[in-house]
This record gives structure tokens, sequence and C-alpha cells, in this order.
């Protein structure tokens, strides 16, 4: 359904992307794993077209992504996102949060929004703070709120970047709990993460990238248990055993 | 003092005529400058670097005009191009072109204080620049916004006054016939000041009230 064909990118003289061909495949959840600046973000953002990138193709549902053609908004439709620091609207209420995309993008009449948008937050826990502000939210409740905004575009995949990063620790649990109920009901989701744990029990498959190119992949469990390449069992080594 | 009351009652209700002008002016000019000043802050932020270099280029020559040049501009040379503008056209033209490089700018600052992760939030659901901007970006700024467009208000209430060079009768100029007809200098120009200070108080109060607002998250 994503399709990555020897995608690069460099900002400015960095190349950030060396050639990364990757596919997510309906009903998938795929983990991204690796070091800070090996390039995981910013392949979650050439595929939504928040970047663009230099050369090869990404096409979603045989799509190609161009951020420059009118067809990005159909893409951005079908392929929410998720941000590490939320970026949830901090002018409107939580439900007016989750209804945005869907009334004003996508132009659906309003009751049924309000509707599905009140069901997404009862799902995501936080019915009752339908009408507060996301300041007024603990961390994790706003990447719940933003996990049922991503929702309310009835997208056929997600993308998480790193979704847990910016929360304390206590509140890591909830948000993976919601994450992994969508996975459980067929969610394509794809996760850049640095949640062994998630990985380990909710992806299908981990990809390890390291300095722009996916170093090691393969099924989850497998690779995290017994990853073959020097680079994955070391910086598994250093994630698992920070001592 | 006795004397003060005396003049004061008998020029405030021509003074009050000059009020009503200044206000006229005022507003006319506050609205043309909000305008003026939203188009060239749009096109500075638009990411058309044309769109972006012409607005900046504008915003540059308007401050280097002095407001009273573009009024004498507007009034006494315009006709010689063949526009021909009443002095209040020209004074409200004028204002209101001279004040919308400070509104830009001011514009500007609040719209590129907004944290890029909430236009990026827009994007990922599908929203194209001018929703973005209205539905996101736009409703954010004003909080930044209004404080110092309140002291833009309270600057172009005063300056109002330059519309006098060119023969609007507002409170300024009222005033400066009413002086030279009755030589009662000190009970004019005080009762000028404190009609200008009193349409000033309201506004003063209400930059006030902005900043507090804007303050509070």
């Amino acid at each position: 359904m994503i399709e990555l064909t020897d995608v690069h990118k460099s900002f400015g003289k960095v190349e950030v992307l060396k050639g990364i061909t990757a596919n997510v495949e309906k009903g998938e959840v795929v983990c991204i794993i690796g070091p800070s600046g090996s390039g995981k973000s910013t392949i979650l953002r050439c595929i939504n077209g928040l970047e663009s990138y230099d050369r090869g193709e990404i096409s979603v549902e045989g799509l190609k992504v161009d951020r420059d053609a009118p067809s990005i908004v159909k893409i951005r439709t079908q392929v929410s996102m998720v941000f590490q620091r939320f970026n949830l609207f901090p002018h409107r209420s939580v439900l007016e949060n989750v209804v945005e995309g869907p009334l004003f993008v996508k132009k659906e009449p309003r009751a049924q929004v309000l509707e599905r948008g009140r069901a997404l937050l009862a799902q995501v826990g936080l019915a009752e703070k339908a009408d507060a502000h996301p300041p007024q939210l603990s961390g994790g409740q706003q990447q719940r709120v933003a996990i049922a905004r991503a929702l309310a575009m009835q997208p056929k995949a997600i993308l998480f970047d790193e979704p847990t990063s910016a929360l304390d620790p206590e509140l890591v649990g909830d948000v993976l709990g919601v994450m992994r109920k969508l996975a459980d009901d067929g969610m394509t989701m794809v996760v850049v993460t640095h949640e062994m744990g998630f990985a380990r029990d909710v992806a299908d498959r981990v990809l390890f990238i390291d300095g722009g190119v996916i170093v090691e992949q393969g099924p989850a469990k497998a690779l995290l248990n017994q990853p073959r390449h020097p680079r994955t069992q070391d910086f598994l080594r250093r994630v698992l055993h920070p001592l | 003092m006795k004397g003060f009351w005396r003049d004061a009652a008998e020029f405030f209700p021509i003074l009050m005529n000059g009020v009503a002008l200044t206000i006229v002016v005022t507003i006319g000019s506050l609205l043309l400058s909000t305008v003026l000043g939203l188009i060239w802050a749009m096109m500075r932020v638009s990411g058309i670097r044309a769109l972006s270099m012409l607005s900046a280029g504008l915003i540059n020559v308007i401050r280097g005009i002095p407001i009273i040049v573009l009024l004498f501009y507007l009034y006494f040379v315009m006709p010689d191009l063949g526009v021909t503008l009443t002095a209040l056209q020209a004074a409200i033209l004028g204002l209101g072109i001279a004040y919308s490089a400070y509104q830009a700018e001011n514009f500007r600052a609040g719209i590129e204080a907004i944290d890029r992760g909430q236009i990026e939030a827009a994007q990922s659901i599908g929203m194209g620049w001018w929703l973005t901007m209205r539905r996101v970006v736009l409703p954010q700024a004003v909080r930044i916004v209004l404080p110092p467009y309140g002291n833009v208000m309270i600057m172009m209430l005063k300056d109002s006054s330059q519309a006098s060079t060119i023969t609007v009768a507002e409170l300024a100029l009222q005033g400066k016939l009413i002086a030279s007809s009755t030589f009662k200098n000190t009970s004019v120009f005080t009762l000028v000041a404190l009609m200008y200070l009193t349409m000033s108080i309201p506004l003063i109060l209400l930059v006030r009230h902005f900043e507090k607002r804007a303050g509070k998250k």
C-alpha cells in the first residue's frame, strides 16, 4: 500500500536518506527503529509530503507522492500523521480538533462528523474532555486526542512519529494502549519509536535504519530477539541496557 | 481658570466638528491600513519569491516616505496625473498606506511566531495554504498581534492630525483656526489636547486588556 523505491533525500549537503526501498502492506504494523539522526522521521515525513525527496519514488496505493502536486491532498487525507509533540490546535476545543479535517477538508456533513468525533474520543478514553482545550490536558491525553484527530480522517494508514517520546514515562502506557488497539483492529501503521517492547509485541515487521539506509529488516520478534547485523546488535544493546 | 471654562463652553461645539472628522479619518485609515497590511503580510509569507520580494520592497518604500510627504503627494500631485481626491479621501488613503507598512510587519511577526508544528499538523490533515492560514495560523496570530495593533490605533488617532496639512478640518486644524482668529491659544490648545487624550484613554485601556489576555496563554 505504501511503497518506497530507492528514496534519496538531502538537507543541504547532508544526505539523510541514501536509497530507502521498503513497502508497507495493508493492515501491517511496521516499526522503524534506529539512532537519532538516522533518517527515521524523515522517511515518515516524506511519505505524506511534509518533506520533499530528491530521487527515487514514494507511492501510496499507486499514487505518486509529490508535495507540489494537487494530488498531495488526496494522499494526506488517506495517510494521517501523529506527531511527537502532538501539534494539536490550542485555540480549538478537543472535539473541534478532531473534526477539523473532516469538516473543512473533506467537507463531510456536520452532524455526522460530530457524532463520529465523540465516538472517537470515547474510543481513546477521553469522551468527557470533548469541550476542554488542549493546553488543559496532560501530554498523554493530548497525544490520544491527536490519534483521534488522525482517525477522524478515516485514513487508510497512520504514520506515528515518535508518539511517546515527549511524554512523561507514566503516561506512555495509555498512548501505547490506544495504538495497540488500533493495530488489533487492522489499521495500517508505520511507527517510528524507541519503545522496543511495543515494537516486539505489536509490530509485524521492524526496520532498523542507520546512516540513512535500512541496515536490517524482518519480522519484529526475530529482529529484536536475534539481530543479525552487528550495528543492529550494538544499537539494541545500548537501548535495552543503557547502563 | 474661569476664563478657560467660558472659552471651553464657547469653542467646544466647533471643536466637536473636528472630533467627528478626526474619528472618520482614524477609522477610515485604520481599516485601510489593516486590509493593506494583511495583504502585504500574506504576500510576504506566501512562500512565492516574487510576491514576497514585491511586498518587502513596497513596505520599505512606504516606510521610507514621511506621512506628510505622502499626503502632499496624494493631494497636490495626483491631480496633475488626472486623479483628483477630496482632502478627506487623500488623508484616509495617505495615512492608510503609510500605516500599512507597520501593520504588515506586525502581522508578519505574529504569523511567523506560530509554531511550525501547527502548520505541519494542518498540512497533514490535507489543508492547503489558504485553509491553514484561515483555520490555524491567523486565529492564533491574532492573539499575538492585538497588543501592538492597539498601539497602532493610538498612534493613528494622533497622526490623523497630519491631515490638517491638506486642509482636512479635523480637531487639530479646527483648533488652529479658532486660535488664530481669537488669539486664545492657551484655552484652545489645552482643550484640543484634552480632547485627544479623552479619545486615547479608551484605546489605552483596550491595549492593556489585550496585553493581559495575550499574557494568559
